[in-house]
């Protein structure tokens, strides 16, 4: 007996649906055997992983807190990756969206009103569209490669952020300590439901953002446009569509909203600038946003699986101390597994006997 | 899925009924939040020294839960929320990225105690802070320093160039001009707490520019491993370094947290917790020098007269006459800093032979 893949004619609609489930269950499988040979229980410990996190409204909130900027920054790199163009730069664009949003509390913070957090919100936008604009005009303009420039860009910008927070930002009443000063009140994003936890409106922008794009690239000629330039370029100049004028979009799409990102979680979540202000999130999005199989409404569903495993891994390790590795392993795997399966949407599994096994002599090996 | 079903109801009864049962009587529940791997040998690795202490000091008394390498940041308010809500009664975070999400959380949980490391704000009555002088070590190794290199020049492997680090670099420089006025330091800044690549390589810079002896102001051992490979001395940070340079460490200042962490979750068990700022060294036992190793007796000798200086509190660190590195003068003679400048310190003493990064 042997297995094999054989090509799908077209792909798999079945297939494309349950994949993400399928690796969803394999996921878990797969976690309760790490956990049975780590010595837990492992119905104990998925438990703690999956079902804890989401039974108190605090913990809901936390996980909205986790998850809005992942799926911001997905969405717009879902444009991208749909289009052919390879940001991998989301964590500098969310990065330098965050200092220039951060511009009127850190240097003006005598001027407060209500006009204060709109202002933020639309600089923190423009600083991330304009420096996602960088590997956009050196790709279109020179033809470099954008992964490369978007990437290093992040150092840049990290040393940057770095930089400005220990000297010209510094909080003059901080003990020289490498931060600003805490945003005023006008300067913070509200939490969405005071009352009951910290969620903020970023989670909002978030979901808002997803479903305009949702709408753009399932209902629109611009939507048609970034799928036909990204599958076939070649297609896309006999339709007419310029390939340099969708590089810039796409880099400005998910460059703007990597830095809506970015200031949100400043100005919603943390209140200040400090050295680091992202644990990453401009990487972990690019997972997002193939978990979600770039499609919009997926990304959110992504979203929420993801953050949900960070604050799952907290959980675990305070209940039943598993070290926090294990909540990286359990995203590897997550991450693993949606990639394989997806192998089923284009390819079908056939089990076939070998032919000799009709003839006698091949009974023995049975 | 009956089972499991079956499995999920349980574990919540279960958590239910641990809430319920919360009395006086019970463990009193000790949480850490740290910012490394609790592997780390240096920061982090000491602070857990801390909760293994206090376990085995206080048996069934406590209860300890830690969450190690949680970023700085927005994530830092979750897990001390959770901590706060899974039960804690006294929580420990131990970085001064967590400032502003403890003092946070410990407006919404009036009958948790938060103790917040190397930070100052203490916005509600259940935030103490708690630092350690560990400049006070760093001067017994400029005296060590001095002493010991031939080439009148040591290698200073600096992480951020905050008031902590900065102190420490002029109390080192200090403690060896009290014993050559001409001695030189050159910093290398690594901009990171834990990176063993990158602090090798600030190692081996150095060590090619001719300084023969080595410290560090970062969390791992690669600088100690380097400076062993090279066959030159060099002083441990955090924890007692010696299994990774036998022949090479000096001393290394160890952070001693237990002392503490047993003295305020007793007075949590006891009711007695008040809040309070403490910044202890070596009187207090917060602050301890491994033992002097690889030295000739009469350096040994003066290392240890100095620390004895030190402890008695004969003796400051930071005594005038001392100048600013641009000439100016700082402290008259007989003048002591008083903490407030000490803990804001963002001037190098005259004799440092670097820029302080702006």
């Amino acid at each position: 007996m042997r297995i094999e893949l054989v090509k799908r004619p077209q792909h798999s609609a079945m297939f494309s649906a349950l994949s993400p489930f399928i690796a969803l269950a394999l996921t878990l499988g797969a976690g309760a055997i790490m956990f049975a040979l780590m010595g837990k229980d492992p119905l104990e410990a998925l438990y703690y992983f999956f079902i804890d996190p989401l039974r108190e409204t605090w913990s809901l909130h936390e996980l909205a807190v986790k998850a809005a900027p992942l799926i911001l920054i997905a969405v717009g790199l879902a444009v991208c990756y749909l289009s052919n163009n390879w940001n991998i730069g989301a964590e500098g664009q969310f990065i330098i969206g965050a200092i220039l949003g951060s511009m009127l509390p850190v240097m003006f913070p005598e001027l407060q009103s209500w006009i204060v957090l709109p202002l933020m919100l639309l600089m923190g936008i423009l600083g991330g569209a304009a420096y996602a604009a960088i590997p956009a005009l050196l790709k279109t303009r020179f033809n470099t490669n954008e992964i490369l420039t978007s990437l290093m860009l992040v150092y840049v910008a990290q040393l940057f952020l770095d930089w400005i927070v220990r000297g010209p930002w510094r909080n003059p009443e901080g003990f020289n300590f490498p931060e600003t000063r805490n945003f005023h009140s006008y300067a913070i994003l509200p939490e969405i439901w005071p009352a009951s936890g910290r969620a903020h409106w970023g989670f909002v922008f978030a979901i808002l953002a997803a479903l305009a794009l949702w709408f753009v690239l399932s209902r629109t000629l611009k939507g048609f446009e970034v799928k036909v330039i990204g599958q076939s370029p070649r297609a896309g100049r006999f339709a007419g569509f310029s390939r340099a004028r969708m590089v810039i979009f796409a880099f400005l799409v998910s460059g703007a909203l990597a830095g809506l990102a970015g200031i949100s979680e400043v100005s919603g979540a943390i209140g200040q600038l400090r050295p680091s202000i992202s644990p990453g999130y401009g990487f972990a999005a690019i997972i997002v946003a193939f978990l979600g199989r770039l499609n919009p409404l997926g990304i959110i569903a992504a979203g929420l699986v993801l953050a949900l495993s960070y604050l799952g891994g907290e959980a675990a390790q305070i209940s039943i101390g598993v070290t926090d590795k294990v909540a990286r392993s359990f995203q590897g795997m997550l991450l693993f597994f949606v990639l394989a399966c997806d192998m089923l949407i284009h390819y079908r599994i056939r089990i076939s006997r070998p032919v000799r096994a009709i003839g006698g002599e091949a009974r023995a090996h049975v | 899925m009956k089972d499991l079903l079956k499995a999920l109801a349980a574990a919540t009864m279960l958590g239910l009924a641990a809430a319920g049962t919360a009395q006086a009587q019970d463990p009193t529940k000790a949480c850490f939040i740290y910012v490394g791997p609790i592997g780390d040998f240096g920061w982090t690795y000491q602070h857990h020294q801390g909760l293994l202490q206090l376990e085995k000091e206080m048996g069934d008394a406590v209860e300890t839960a830690y969450l190690e390498s949680v970023p700085e940041g927005a994530d830092a308010e979750r897990a001390i929320e959770r901590f706060a809500r899974s039960g804690c009664d006294i929580i420990f975070t131990t970085s001064f990225g967590y400032m502003d999400a403890t003092n946070k959380v410990a407006g919404r949980f009036a009958d948790v105690k938060f103790e917040h490391a190397t930070g100052y704000k203490r916005e509600h009555p259940n935030v103490s802070t708690y630092n350690s002088k560990f400049h006070e070590g760093r001067y017994i190794q400029g005296v060590i320093a001095a002493k010991m290199s031939k080439a009148g020049v040591a290698g200073y492997i600096a992480s951020f160039p905050i008031p902590e680090v900065v102190m420490g670099i002029n109390a080192f420089v200090l403690g060896a001009q009290s014993v050559n006025p001409d001695f030189k330091v050159k910093v290398v800044w690594a901009n990171t707490w834990f990176d063993p690549g990158k602090e090798a390589d600030a190692a081996k810079a150095l060590i090619d520019q001719g300084v023969d002896i080595i410290t560090q102001h970062t969390d791992s051992t690669a600088p100690m491993q380097v400076a062993a490979e090279r066959g030159i001395k060099a002083f441990g940070q955090a924890s007692d370094m010696i299994k990774f340079g036998p022949q090479t460490q000096l001393t290394a200042i160890v952070d001693e947290w237990a002392p503490y962490y047993v003295e305020r979750v007793k007075a949590v068990r006891d009711g007695t917790w008040q809040q309070q700022d403490v910044w202890a060294g070596l009187k207090e036992g917060h602050v301890v020098m491994a033992p002097y190793t690889n030295m000739p007796d009469d350096v040994k000798a003066l290392a240890e007269e100095t620390e004895e200086k030190i402890r008695s509190g004969a003796f400051n660190p930071f005594t005038g006459p001392i100048n600013k590195q641009d000439g100016t003068a700082w402290l008259a003679e007989g003048e002591v800093a008083d903490d407030k400048t000490l803990l804001g310190m963002n001037f190098y003493v005259e004799g440092v032979d670097d820029q302080l990064p702006k």
